[in-house]
This record gives structure tokens, sequence and C-alpha cells, in this order.
């Protein structure tokens, strides 16, 4: 029996087993089935990063075709950190959802859609069939719309769900335009006549296809045109499901776009410049609008559309040293966005579940209104604190390694390509590092005002989250700390997935052996960086340990703290940049207005929007509500008139062809005479 | 070798902010403190006992040793003319300048632990500035990569020689740039003035307003150490490849103390700037390490 038909057996049985069984076994099955669908999936995996492959086939009748299931280095890479993310969302889910009680029926349907999901994701890395694959890709979309709307009775949930499911339809849009015009000239669903398809066609039309898939899987991955809906997702989705979409379904379309990389021949270099002038767009407006949000999720949310952005600069860089016959470049492009494609997945995922455990505890997400949270749960404080070092990019974790590979990557592109470029990458290179520094100026806020100095609001008793809650926090951050510390052995790890992309090309065990004597030394002195951390603190504890120290209240240049209301907001923190930034942005604004001479007490609330959302979203959609309004009268309510239409319209269609044939008749009559 | 680098940079901060100081109180007019008192406050300092606030957690424990062992790590990586320093690869100043980010997150967050709003008002500002004036460093460092072709400290400084007119343009224009950027890293004027404790002109000051005892040493110390880093970079400049040591040592120290210097004669004669101009000016920055890449530009005959 082929393994494939295995998986999906499993899927099946253990779904059924889930909903049959009391609330409190429902997680446990779950669990079993994603750890035996990971345990599988990652047996392929590891078989095909080491040389074997791993291909079966499947024969579907005319519709289909043949439909291949093969497996190579690209999709191991993408299987292998699904697989981690899958298993820690679905250990931190268990207990997320154990808060919940009382709904048997959604909770059996969230499981069932997480198991199912978790299968599409591995069909998606793995199916070469086109038109299997658009399938898949169905059926990926609906089972995490319904993983998003758990908690259905909120608006906004519903809302931002259905959100969700209209774009993601306009995404699989775009790929099945792309695939019925491929198959359209080739009469093959299989993925590789792709390639044969646009080497010999003119390189324009070509370009056009690209451009189809590339917004499909952009709209997926969340880039900057098209990213208006992670922002409302994320928060409406339950912390572990945000977990998993943030790390792990929008990579989907990530692995979309190198597919299609792989498969299409145009010109690199404009591939490349689209791809990273995009990305550069997306970074730095993710990480803009991120800084201002005062919702931990959102906030998080729009992270992820910048980290996608870093993640498409590495790919841009890529194609662009693939176009420009540049080695290093290359491999330091895809090398970086492959690990960061895994590092985002780790951190982010972290990031998420911290804020579900402070969302549980405290029953907000505003950050306006936490604060102190260190003193109550100290470990969960340090975890947020170590993904928010590796999310800005720090050493000594892997946010660096990836972002490193990016930087070097764009230093010798700038060194080494013709000038053409050397603009397009200086300013490359300059969005980097804003985003980075903006990076550090939000978790900073981010971290600082939910867990550090006093309560902002009372809070219910706190304490700290139990262990089953930890430990899929913990599995993060030590993948995070390994990473970090020992980054040649991912790094060699996803050389195979690179030579994918540069086989065709120069030989690349030059920059590979460089880049990875580089990368031990980064690892190295990582190692010596916590070291020495640790040596400078026992140091001070040793000499301090005689010594008198006392406990007192906060001195501030004897302004004291008098309450926990003087504390810097959230908006004060990057009150200076967002004057700096103030055209680029939308903030709404509420005010109560002002008006005796000695007037009681008022309020003023803004919130963040979304300037691009406003002009490119709400307003064609207010345009076509105006338009389609003008219609409303079809619908009055009164059931005769829609009897009438029902009526009219068996009229029409039994009439319509009988009109036709007497109208040809008499045409007919008319020429014989 | 490289521990050459390192004793030197230690060395020269001993004596780096006695130097300063003692320019600006002779350009007040007074005799000022002896060079070392600096030293002689820190050497105090690490002698004493602590308060530490009851509203902070273990971040503000261990935030001053992790701000200290990043400077120690950035200090490694400085090369000495030709000699790398003790660690050095290509793209190492990436490395360099994200270490030194990882001091000043913490430095940030250990100022918002102490929930006091003023050191919340400095900690804003501290990471908008270094926001604002870390492309500026980035750029430079591409520029000089493009002129040398290498892309590490030590390759970088060991082919950069002066020949045209135009490099010693872009060599004053660097010097200028990373002057600028010591001054907005350790909060000096025209940013920021260290002397006065007001809530207009305090940015890195303010955030360690709580820090007492062996932690305030440590962060005085590091902030010496990031001075005399700086000065290192800046005497990388005039460090010819080859030269012997009795060469290279006295022009290292002679650079530092010019450096100390002209820091006191800034400090001195110019004005702190508006704090809502602040940004804008670091900003600018920015553009003179563009200036400089459009020289490098010229320099290798890319742009006629």
């Amino acid at each position: 029996m082929s393994l494939s038909i295995g998986i999906l057996l499993i899927v099946l049985i253990f779904s059924f087993l889930i909903v049959m069984t009391k609330e409190r076994r429902k997680g446990d099955f779950a669990l079993i089935a994603v750890l035996i669908n990971s345990g599988l999936s990652t047996w392929i995996a590891i078989q095909v990063l080491q040389g074997m492959p791993f291909e079966e086939r499947f024969y579907s009748g005319s519709v289909f075709g043949e439909i291949a299931i093969r497996a190579d280095a690209l999709s191991a890479w993408f299987i292998l950190l699904m697989n981690f993310t899958m298993i820690t969302g679905i250990l931190y889910g268990r207990q997320y959802l154990k808060a919940y009680e009382n709904r048997p029926a959604e909770i059996s349907m969230h499981y069932t859609s997480y198991v199912v999901n978790h299968f599409a994701m591995i069909g998606i890395f793995c199916v070469q069939n086109m038109l299997a694959f658009l399938c898949i890709w169905e059926i990926m979309a609906l089972s995490s719309f319904l993983m998003i709307i758990f908690e259905r009775e909120k608006m906004e949930v519903l809302r931002s769900g259905i959100n969700y499911l209209i774009q993601a339809h306009i995404s699989i849009m775009f790929l099945t335009l792309g695939v019925i015009w491929v198959n359209s000239h080739t009469g093959s669903f299989d993925f590789r006549v792709i390639t044969d398809y646009t080497s010999r066609v003119h390189p324009a039309l070509s370009l056009v296809l690209f451009i189809f898939f590339f917004i499909g899987f952009a709209i997926k991955a969340g880039f900057f045109p098209f990213h208006t809906w992670l922002p409302y997702a994320h928060p409406a989705a339950p912390a572990h499901v945000s977990g998993v979409m943030s790390g792990v379904i929008i990579k989907l379309g990530i692995f979309g776009i190198l597919k299609i990389l792989l498969l299409i021949r145009v010109n690199y270099v404009v591939m490349g410049y689209i791809i990273l002038i995009i990305s550069v767009i997306s970074g730095v407006y993710g990480v803009m609008l991120a800084i201002i949000q005062h919702n931990v999720k959102k906030l998080l949310a729009y992270h992820s559309i910048e980290n996608i952005g870093i993640i498409g600069m590495g790919i841009g860089l890529g194609c662009l040293g693939l176009g420009l016959d540049n080695p290093y470049l290359s491999f330091a492009g895809f090398a970086g966005a492959l690990l960061h494609t895994l590092n985002h997945s780790l951190f982010k995922s972290l990031l998420f579940y911290v804020a579900g455990t402070v969302y549980q505890a405290t029953h907000t997400l505003d950050i306006e209104k936490l604060g102190g949270l260190i003193k109550k749960m100290p470990r969960t404080a340090g975890l947020f604190l170590m993904a928010a070092l590796a999310i800005c990019g720090l050493p000594p974790l892997n946010g660096f390694i990836s972002e490193f590979l990016i930087y070097s990557g764009l230093f010798n592109g700038i060194v080494a390509n013709p000038l053409s470029s050397t603009i397009v990458l200086v300013s490359a290179l300059f969005s980097l590092v804003i985003i980075g520094g903006m990076a550090l100026l939000c978790f900073t806020k981010a971290f600082g005002i939910i867990f550090l100095g006093k309560e902002r609001h009372p809070y219910p008793a706190i304490s700290e989250a139990g262990f089953p809650s930890l430990l899929p926090k913990y599995m993060a951050a030590s993948l995070i700390l390994t990473i970090g510390l020992l980054p040649q052995l991912f790094i060699r790890l996803l050389t195979p997935v690179v030579m994918l992309f540069t086989s065709g090309k120069a030989l690349i065990a030059i920059p590979a052996g460089s880049l990875l004597a580089t990368i031990r030394t980064i690892g190295l002195s990582a190692i010596a960086f916590i070291i020495i951390c640790a040596v400078v603190y026992i140091i001070k504890r040793k000499v301090t340990a005689t010594k008198k120290i006392a406990v007192s209240a906060t001195w501030s240049c004897g302004y004291p703290a008098v309450g926990p209301h003087l504390q810097y907001t959230a908006n004060s923190f990057v009150r200076s940049f967002r004057k700096l930034v103030r055209p680029l942005l939308m903030m709404n604004k509420s005010e109560g207005v002002i008006e005796e001479v000695f007037p009681g007490s008022s309020h003023s609330e803004t919130h963040p929007y979304d300037r691009f959302e406003a002009m490119f979203i709400d307003k064609p959609l207010k345009f076509v509500k105006r338009f389609i309004g003008k219609f409303e009268f079809l619908q009055n309510g009164s059931e005769q008139f829609y009897i009438l239409y029902g009526v009219a319209f068996i009229i029409i269609v039994i009439t319509i062809p009988i009109l036709i044939n007497v109208v040809v008749y008499l045409m007919n009559l008319f020429k014989q005479v | 070798m490289g521990v050459l680098n390192f004793i030197l940079i230690v060395a020269a901060s001993l004596f780096f902010t006695g130097i300063v100081i003692r320019t600006k109180s002779i350009f007040s007019g007074r005799h000022g403190p002896g060079i070392f008192q600096p030293m002689k406050d820190i050497w105090k300092l690490f002698r004493k006992g602590a308060v530490y606030s009851d509203t902070t957690s273990y971040i503000f424990q261990v935030a001053p040793s992790i701000y200290f062992a990043s400077v120690l790590i950035a200090i490694a990586i400085i090369p000495f003319g030709s000699q790398p320093g003790l660690i050095s690869f290509r793209g190492d100043f990436v490395f360099f300048a994200y270490i030194l980010a990882v001091g000043k997150f913490f430095s940030i967050i250990s100022a918002l632990d102490t929930g006091s709003s003023f050191e919340g008002m400095g900690a804003s500002r501290e990471a908008l500035y270094s926001l604002l004036a870390e492309p500026a460093f980035f750029i430079l460092m591409g520029s000089f990569a493009l002129l040398t072709g290498n892309t590490s400290f030590q390759e970088i400084f060991g082919s950069l020689h002066f020949g045209s007119y135009i490099s010693y343009a872009v060599g004053v224009l660097a010097a200028f740039v990373i002057t600028l950027i010591a001054l907005i890293e350790n909060s000096r004027m025209p940013i920021d003035d260290p002397k006065t404790h007001l809530e207009l002109t305090m940015v890195h000051e303010v955030m360690i307003l709580d820090n007492s005892g062996f932690d305030l040493g440590l962060i005085l110390q590091a902030s010496n150490l990031k001075f005399a880093m700086y000065g290192a970079l800046i005497s990388n400049f005039f460090l010819t490849p080859g030269s012997e040591l009795y060469f290279s040592i006295p022009i290292f120290i002679a650079v530092q103390i010019l450096f100390a210097i002209v820091i006191g004669f800034i400090e001195s004669f110019m004005a702190r700037f508006r704090m809502n101009h602040n940004p804008q000016y670091i900003f600018t920055l920015t553009s003179v390490s563009l200036l400089i890449f459009l020289g490098v530009l010229l320099m290798l005959g890319k742009i006629v």
C-alpha cells in the first residue's frame, strides 16, 4: 500500500474517531493523528534530502490524467518545518482549547479541520498534477477557514473569517487562470509542462504567466498589495491557529513561488527585480504598521507581513544572482530565504502561543491594559523575550543568521554586480536596515509594555502557565537557540534545496564552502557572547555578594512613580516615530467634545488603520455596493414578486429556444424566396 | 595578535572620557578634574552596594551585564590596521552593528522595567535614534565594500589607500559620519546634553537613573569603551597597512586623544538641538553616507 494512501486513511480514521469520542479525548486523538502523519512525512523528507527520491503515481481517469506524487528537496525542507510547527501547534492547542467547555460540535470540527489541514499541506508539497494541486489547495483553504472561525459567536471573528475565505478564493482564481492557460496550450496537467511551454513561447507571455501565479501565491503569503486579510484573520483565530497560520500556512505561498521559479523559464533578472521591489515594500510597510498597533495579535500579524517581505527579498536576490551569473549571490539569497522561512515559523509561532497564554490569563489583548506580567509569569515572559530577540534578528539567535545571509548576498551583489543593479541593491540594503531598526522599536515596546513595569489595569488572579502549556514553547525556543548557536548544521541541511535552484548554472561548491566557514564563525561568536555575558554576571554577583543590597521604590531622579497610570504607554513610546511617518499612516480618532468651562470626564480613542486598505479595498467595495444597491428593488421581500420571477424564468427558458427556432425557420423561408 | 587591538582599545577607554571632560573644562576657563577621574569614579562604584527598585524584575539584574558583554564582543571585531580583530570574517560589520543592537535592546527594556515615565521616555527616544542612525553606518560600510571589493572590516581597512582627491574627500566624510554616529550612540551633544538631568534633554542618561553600584559602573565603563571603539575605527583610516608596530601604536593613541579633544570641542561650542529636530538631524547622516557612496562610484569610474 502506498504511503500517500496510508496518510489519507489515517486522516479519515482519526477524523471519525475525533467526532465519535468524548469532548475530553478529542484533543488526544488529533495529537496522535498529527504525530503519525508527521512521522511518515518526515521519514519521506529525510530520505529525499539524503538523495533517495520518492515517487508514486495514481491513474485517475480522463479528467485529471495521471497524478504523480513526488517529493523533491524543496518539498522535503517545507515538510520538515511544517511538521515541527504543526506538532507544537497541536500540543499548545490542546491546552488552549481546554478553556472552552461544552462545545463538542465546535471542538470536533476544529480538531478534524486541523488534521485535514495537515494532510492537505503535505499534499500541496508533494502533488505534481496541477488540477489535483488546485483541489488540495482548496481543501487547505476551507479547512483553515474552519479553524479560524472557532469562536463563531463573535461577529468580528466571523467577518474576518469570511474576509479570509474570499481572499483565499481570489488567490485560487489566479492560480486556476494560470493552470488553465498552460493546460489549454499543452494539454497536460503535470507541472513539468510549464517548463516546456515557457521555453518555446515569447518571454513576455511567460512573464505574464509568472505574474498570474505570483499574484495567486502572493495573496496566500501576504505580500504588500494583497496583505489585507492577514491583520484580520490572525487576531480572530485562536492562538494556536494564529501561530500555525503565521508559521506554516502563509509559507505555502512562499513554497508556491519557489516552485514556480523552478519551473518557469523567464529572464531571472526581471523576476528578481519584481520580487525584490514587492518584498521591500511589504517589509517596510508591514513593520511600520505593526509599530502603531495596540492589539498584540494584530501587531504580530503585521510582523508576519514584514518577515514575508524579508523572505521575498532573499528570493529576489537569489533570482538576481541566477540572472547575473553570480553564484555567491544566488546561494546566499536562496539560503537566507529558506532559513528565514524556518526561523520565522519558529519564533512567530512562539510569539503567538505566548500571546494566547497572556490572553487566557488576563482576558485582554490590548497592550495598553497590560503590564507587570513578568512578576506573575516569569517563564512565559522569558520565552517572549527570546522570541522578540529572534524576530529582531539579533545575535545569538536564529533570526540573525538568516538576515546575515541576506546581508551577505546584498553586499556581495553591490561589490560584484554591474552598476544597473547597484542602485536597487543599495535601496534594498537601506530598507533591510530600517526594517531591523523598526522591529527593535516595535518589540521593545511590545515586551516592555506587556510584561514590565506595573499593571495598568486590575487583573484577575494570574499564575504561571503549567508545564503542558509551556512544553511546545520550550520546544520552539530550544530550536531557535540551536539554530543560532550551531547554524552550520542547518545550512548544510538546506544546501541540497538551494542546489535545486542553482543546478543549471555554475558550480556553487566554492561559495557554499566559504559561506559555511563564515556561518560557523558566527555560531562560535554567538557562543562566546553568551559565555562572556555569563562570566560578567557571575563576576558581578561575586563582587557584590558582601555588599549591602537594598530594595526601594523606583527613584527616577526624584520623580516618584505615584501610580501605574504614570508609566509610559505603548502609544507614547511610539509617538515620535508615528509623527515622523504620519503621511503614510491613517489614524482614526474619535474624541468626546469638551463643552463647558468646567468639563466633566471625556474620552479620546485612536484606532490605527491601514491607508492602503482604505484606498484600494474599502473604496472599490463602497462603489460596488452602491452600484448593486441600485438593484435592491428586486429584493423587496414580498413572495408574490419572487413567484413572478420564478414563473418568468421558466417561461423565458422554455420560449427562447422555440422563438429562435421560429426565427431560423422564417429566415430559411425568406432565403428560398 | 588580535589581542593587541583589544588591549589597546581598553587602554584608550581609560583616559578617553577624562580628556573630553578636561578639554571642556579648559575651554570654559577652569582647570578641571584629572584625566583619570572618571576611572576613579567607576572604581568607586564597583566597590559599592546597590539599591534596586521593587518594580523591576530579573531583566534589570542582567541587562547591564549583557550590555557590557555586547560592547566587549563588538570591540573584539575592530581591526588594527592590517591586523584582524579577535573575530574576523566576511560581513563581520553586520555582526558588529547587530551585537551593539543587542546591548541597546536590553538597556531599553531595563529602562522600561522600572515603570517610571521618565525612563520610558528615554527608552523611546533611544529606540528611535538608533533606528535612524543605523542606515548611515551600513551604507558607509557598503560604500567601502564597493570601493575595496572586500566585505570584512580587516580586509576593507587593509586594502584602503588614499590616492586621488576624491578619496581624501571620501575619507574625511567617512570620519565625519563615524564621529557623529559615536556622538549619537553615546548620547552626547548636539543630540543630548549628558550634564543636565532635565526631561528635555535626556536620552541615555535617563535610562540609567535607577542603576546603582556595580551595574552603574559596568554601564559607564561600557560607554567609555564604545567611545574608544569608535576612535579605533577612525584611527584605522590613518594606519597605513604594513607599517611597524612602533609607528602604529603612537598613531593610534594620537588619534584617540585627538578624537577626544574634538568631542570636547564640539560639546563646548555647540548648543543642543531642539529635541523635535533630532530625528531629522540624525537621518541626514544617511544622506552624507549616500554622498560617500556617490563619491565611491565616482572613484571607481562607474559614473563619470
